[in-house]
């Protein structure tokens, strides 16, 4: 199992270590007083990632290749001259007005796997971008921004679209998905020259009738796909759960399950493509746990059936919402991790089942991820 | 000639100590100032040269009014400030 988390929170990078006695506790922090919106432990090199979104001097990146004793401030994904995206969502009769795209906050950062070095990042506004030489530079992947799609895309609870999950099939880098709020899902099988909406199935109620089934104009909040069976997807919608199992062309929405089907965050095993944990909240307006109970959901059925999970969780006055990257599962698919917007964070080695709070304390949380060795 | 001062929150990143420049507007004199720093320059302004959202500049102790073309006038003794607006907690 992985013994080395990282906590992306308002107010820096927090490493987390299991001690010899499997306590957790907090053994760095890094870039306090800085908000964090991703960091990546890359397994192919060992390098660190994190990055950073200061609001007033903008986004920027920063590689450790000392497991954070030391950080460099790499380069940062930006739109070249001339890139323009739409000032609103454009309607069919008329043109929409535009502005210049800039970078307003990375937030996806994946190995690409077609090399040491080689990455993908997904940012606000909705751009894709690679990086060949670890983030020393970066180009926009034009075959998904050229798309004429791009128009209706729309921000969902921050000012413009943004991808947010960008997954990357085992068995071929060629092919690719990003999830992007709101833009539904894209798939390219030729490492990012062509790109297809592979959003057939996803519902969005908060569109008019006629449009609920549009599939470039969906919000999903997170999109996993199994690693050992890459057609096997979850998404945590914000209309609902849904899942593929033909690798995105086509997507189930799951109603039955409760207390909630709202949330942000989706972790999937990554042997067992039919178990999936998620993090319910009362949609739309509140977003916080039904009766301020809060629990996990998780199904080993594929979704046929959900358990909710309390044990070791707060059972009352609890508002915690486990944000879209809050919430991780390891490479054994035992060890698991959250981090809430209220600043609490808890562990569960057993698969989910029961969990315990390693911090009560830290900063809003916006991303979790383990640190695994290749 | 003018000098260009950044708050000092810029220095907990990046290098920004203040720098004497000849302009006669406040664009040339942050395009000299942060000519050959490029890592300064992504933290004032965003990658189409466009001054950062809550990036405040003051001329003498006045805030400039031409944020898009920054072509407010400087004199040979000018102080310009590159602040942050306050914000968040």
């Amino acid at each position: 199992m992985a013994d080395t988390i990282h906590v992306s929170t308002r107010k820096g990078l927090f490493t987390l270590k299991r001690s010899p006695v499997r306590r957790w506790e907090i053994a760095d922090v890094a870039f306090l007083g800085s908000p964090l919106s991703m960091s990546l432990a890359d397994p192919r090199d060992g390098s660190w990632y994190a990055a950073l979104n200061l609001g007033h001097f903008g986004a920027h990146l920063h590689r450790s290749c000392d497991r954070g004793a030391s950080w460099t401030e790499v380069a940062v994904p930006t739109f070249p001259d001339g890139a323009t995206m739409p000032e609103r969502m454009a309607s069919e009769a008329e043109t929409p007005k535009m502005k210049p795209a800039a970078l307003s906050e990375i937030w996806a950062l994946e190995p690409a796997n077609t090399g040491d070095g080689t990455l993908w990042c997904g940012t606000i506004p909705g751009g894709l971008f690679r990086s060949d030489d670890a983030g020393e530079s970066w180009r926009l992947v034009e075959g998904l921004w050229n798309r004429e799609e791009r128009m209706s895309w729309f921000g969902g609870g921050k000012d413009d679209p943004g991808i947010h999950s960008v997954e990357v099939d085992p068995n071929d880098p060629q092919h690719v998905l990003v999830a992007i709020s709101c833009g539904g899902v894209w798939r390219t099988r030729d490492g990012g020259a062509k790109w297809e909406c592979c959003s057939n199935g996803l519902r969005a109620e908060y569109m008019p009738p006629d449009q609920a089934y549009n599939p470039n104009m969906q919000d999903p909040h997170r999109m996993v796909a199994c690693p050992s069976y890459f057609n096997f997807m979850w998404i945590q919608h914000h209309n609902g759960i849904f899942h593929s199992t033909d690798g995105s062309r086509n997507w189930e929405e799951i109603t039955n399950v409760e207390p909630a089907v709202f949330g942000f965050t989706v972790a999937v095993h990554p042997h067992d493509p039919g178990t999936a944990w998620f993090v319910p909240g009362v949609k739309d307006e509140m977003r916080v746990p039904k009766d301020a109970k809060f629990i996990v959901t998780k199904t080993t059925d594929g979704g046929k059936t959900f358990r909710q999970i309390s044990a070791g969780l707060p059972s009352e006055d609890a508002y915690d919402i486990v944000l879209r990257h809050a919430l991780d599962v390891d490479s054994t698919g035992n060890l698991l991790a959250m981090g809430s917007t209220t600043g609490n964070f808890w562990v569960s080695e057993d698969s989910g089942e029961s969990w315990q709070a390693v911090s009560t304390h830290l900063p809003p949380v916006y991303a979790v991820r383990f640190v695994e060795e290749r | 000639m003018a000098t260009v001062h950044f708050t000092s929150h810029l220095q907990s990143f990046v290098n920004s100590a203040p720098v004497e420049v000849a302009a006669t507007t406040v664009g040339a004199a942050l395009n000299s100032a942060l000519d050959g720093k490029e890592q300064l320059r992504s933290y004032v302004m965003d990658e189409h040269g466009r001054l950062r959202r809550h990036i405040m500049v003051f001329i003498d102790g006045k805030i400039i009014d031409d944020r898009v073309n920054l072509s407010d006038s400087l004199t040979d003794t000018s102080e310009v400030y590159v602040m942050q607006a306050l914000s968040g907690g």
